[in-house]
């Protein structure tokens, strides 16, 4: 495995080794590392909740100090996507994992609900640590270094909730006009972003199935070679031979264990995390489109002269810089994006593909090996029978 | 009838069609059924060149017939099994059909097995009913009911659940019993779960075709990734295909264990009649020790056993000295007679035993060769899938590689 943007040069706990994205980017201009772990559960009066530790370590000026430890709930890291979404509406977020458990989704291997999340929000958080943009947010600074009452009370700061209310308001209303002047590259990008979703959709649901499917294999293989064993107890010439088929079926059983483990580890979390991300996705082109109708409304009311035609040319003016600097950075994120997609599912399917390869490679050498001890029996009664 | 010649010479059976026929049964009403063709060919040693000499067709029922005959004329023999009658042991691909052409090639493959191991065994390849199986098309039935087989097969045989109280049963048909019962149960329980893991394996493989699917979907809107997709998609169609042959080897694989989960019963009717022939002379053995008792008290006039006519003399007077006489001259034949009957059963009883053994060893040491080569092909197939898998992800990896 080659060196990877999250190892740290300084060791943080192995945990941080898990789940880590393959970038372009080189390792060493890596100046932020962050670990989540050690889920802890708290209880109140009011509620249970779990907070997560999250350690950070950077070399970053404009951070006060070198190591950070903080304590985070799962609302803390919904209120960071709100507030990074509201700062850059057409810029891809990365996704969280999902607020509930999700019916029928399969629990990974060893890891429980809980497990899973700290995962994916460990990778969250890293992700937008190398996202050139979003790394330099204010918001992300304090989510990682302040103390639960500072974050609180920054919470506290951001837009009222009458103007927030005042935004959605007037962003719905813009929405509900539609688009008509979409331009033909983001119509493109719409169009992707539809067919990718549903086949990424299927996908994720074709793994879980797939490990259901040999989690089933499995179960029933455990009962397997035990049989052959209880068959030799009442046989003499054959025990040898029942009983190697028996420590044959055993480690196949083994081999697929470990598959099992590998497909949940490497596969299942980077189909499920680009089924948020198409998700995330639309929501992209949703604000951007929203963007765009601002200015297309402000546009068609100067036409009808319906207002101050000084005041709206200002205004024009300034949505008109607001929907290019939107448009540009969308379209610089989604040539990213893009990349790191082809690479991380690339390098998902490549593992599945290893995971399946190793598994047959162990059950070949365990059934060869086997069958030389039976033939090599053949060759040397066949001497035995001569002399 | 020249078969004796007939089994000098190299012959070769096959049973090498299979065909769905109609017709009448004994009610008269329309049935379908499965005719199998009978094939024996004549090995010309020099040359090694066959030349057909006979050709017939056999339905199920009439390999039936043979096999009950032949149970009842040699019942000292561990006599072949066929091959079942309804499929069990299925997993959801299979159907449980008689008509469904896997399972009548199956069967086509298990009756041709039958045959060529009665034509293998040292006794029963020389029985003429088996000579005229193979050659006398019509008739045959007719033929094999006027031996009178079914007269003579003893129906304490079929009762199954039946148990006779045996003092001394030979240890080791004891024994034999034992392990037909332990054989019959492993066996069945592993190709019960068997059928269970190759189900869940074929799910398994065919899920990752829909991979395949996708892909190709996936393909039409990525520009780099699409060439690496689309093939990699064709490798997981081939993946989720390939599992179609192994189950069907695998198969094969259960069709050779079934053979040896139906020897278990053959086993144990061998058994059986040792204990119905053992349950015979004991009661022969008894009833002659009853007599001489009666006879010796008779002569002496002392009363021990228990007889009807000795009640009756109590109840109704004294007998005279000559009724006396009659009676005892009676038993003494009685005596004779039984002692005659003992000594021929003691004699049949341990000639069955002597015959039985032999061919209980023979069956044991073709179990065992059979056994462990049907261990080895499993091994061997399962070789065989593992290689077929690496080289398909092999393929698979490529082709992501180039995505």
């Amino acid at each position: 495995m080659d060196m990877n943007s999250f190892s740290p040069a300084m060791p943080t706990s192995p945990l941080s080794m898990i789940n880590q994205v393959k970038f372009e980017d080189e390792p060493n201009l890596k100046d932020l590392f962050i670990t989540v772990d050690e889920p802890e559960s708290h209880v109140t009066t009011i509620e249970t909740f779990i907070t997560y530790r999250i350690i950070t370590k950077t070399s970053r000026g404009e951070f006060d100090s070198s190591e950070f430890e903080v304590r985070r709930r799962y609302q803390d890291f919904l209120w960071l996507k709100g507030r990074l979404e509201e700062a850059h509406p057409t810029l891809i977020i990365p996704p969280l994992p999902e607020k509930f458990i999700v019916k029928g989704m399969v629990e990974r291997f060893s890891d429980g609900f809980i497990e899973t999340r700290r995962k994916a929000l460990h990778k969250f958080l890293n992700r937008i640590a190398d996202h050139p943009t979003l790394t330099f947010n204010e918001d992300f600074k304090v989510f990682l270094t302040a103390q639960a009452w500072e974050l609180s009370s920054h919470k506290k700061q951001g837009p009222g909730l009458l103007s927030r209310m005042g935004q959605t308001v007037r962003a719905v209303a813009s929405s509900m006009r539609g688009v008509k002047n979409r331009p033909e590259e983001f119509v493109e990008m719409n169009d992707f972003i539809e067919i990718f979703s549903q086949k990424i959709n299927l996908i994720d649901k074709i793994s879980q199935r797939i490990y259901k499917e040999e989690r089933e294999y499995f179960d029933e293989m455990k009962e397997y070679g035990p049989i052959h064993i209880l068959w030799s107890a009442s046989e003499e010439d054959l025990a040898d031979a029942l009983k190697g088929v028996a420590s044959c079926i055993d480690k196949c059983c083994k081999a697929t264990e470990k598959r099992m483990s590998g497909l949940s580890e490497a596969l299942l979390p980077v189909v499920h995390e680009y089924v948020l991300y198409s998700e995330m996705l639309m929501g992209v082109m949703k604000r951007r489109d929203q963007i765009q109708a601002e200015l297309d409304s402000k546009v068609e009311a100067l036409t009808y002269k319906k207002a101050d035609t000084d005041l709206l040319t200002e205004e024009i003016g300034k949505l008109e810089d607001k929907v290019e600097c939107a448009n540009n950075a969308l379209k610089a994120d989604w040539e990213r994006w893009i990349q790191s997609m082809q690479n991380d599912l690339k390098s998902a399917f490549m593992d599945m593909a290893e995971e399946n390869i190793y598994y047959y490679e162990q059950g070949l050498a365990t059934w060869e090996s086997f069958l030389t001890t039976q033939t090599d029996l053949h060759l040397e009664e066949a001497s035995e029978d001569k002399s | 009838m020249t078969e004796n010649n007939f089994w000098l010479k190299k012959i070769e059976i096959s049973v090498s069609e299979a065909e769905k026929r109609t017709g009448r049964n004994a009610m008269n009403m329309q049935e379908t059924y499965t005719a199998y063709l009978i094939e024996t060919r004549s090995v010309e040693h020099t040359d090694g060149q066959s030349v057909l000499t006979d050709s017939l067709w056999r339905r199920y029922s009439e390999f039936e017939l043979l096999r009950n005959y032949l149970l009842v004329y040699y019942p000292h023999i561990v006599v072949p099994p066929l091959p079942e009658k309804r499929a069990e042991f299925v997993w959801h691909k299979l159907s449980a059909d008689n008509m469904d052409p896997d399972f009548v090639e199956r069967r086509r493959i298990g009756l041709e097995n039958f045959l060529l191991r009665i034509a293998s065994h040292p006794t029963l390849c020389r029985d003429k009913i088996f000579y005229l199986f193979l050659t006398q098309e019509g008739n045959w039935k007719e033929t094999v009911n006027e031996t009178g087989f079914q007269l003579k097969a003893d129906s304490r045989l079929k009762a199954l659940n039946a148990t006779f109280r045996v003092k001394n049963p030979d240890k080791r048909f004891t024994e034999l019993k034992h392990y037909s019962d332990e054989l019959q149960s492993v066996i069945s329980h592993l190709l019960r779960v068997r059928a269970r893991v190759a189900d869940r394996l074929y799910g398994v493989y065919k899920v990752h075709g829909n991979y395949g699917r996708v892909f190709s979907e996936w393909s039409a809107i990525e520009k780099e990734m699409g060439d690496g997709l689309q093939s990699a998609g064709h490798h997981m169609d081939v993946y989720a295909s390939s599992i179609d042959d192994i189950l069907e080897d695998e198969e094969h694989y259960a069709d050779q264990l079934k053979e040896y989960l139906f020897y278990a019963e053959a086993l144990r009717a061998v058994c059986r009649k040792h204990e119905l022939m053992q349950y015979d002379l004991e009661m022969a053995a008894q009833d002659l020790a009853s007599k001489k008792q009666q006879c010796e008290e008779l002569a002496t006039g002392t009363v021990r056993t228990f007889s009807l006519k000795g009640m009756t003399t109590k109840l109704f007077g004294q007998e005279t000295p000559e009724q006396r006489e009659a009676r005892i001259k009676v038993l003494e034949e009685q005596i004779n007679e039984g002692e005659q009957q003992l000594k021929s059963k003691n004699l049949e009883g341990r000639e069955f035993v002597r015959n039985a053994w032999a061919d209980i060893e023979r069956f044991k040491e073709q179990k065992n060769r059979d056994l462990k080569e049907a261990l080895i092909s499993y091994a061997v197939m399962q070789i065989s899938m593992c290689k077929k898998g690496i080289q398909v992800w092999t393929n698979a990896k490529e082709c992501f590689s180039k995505m």
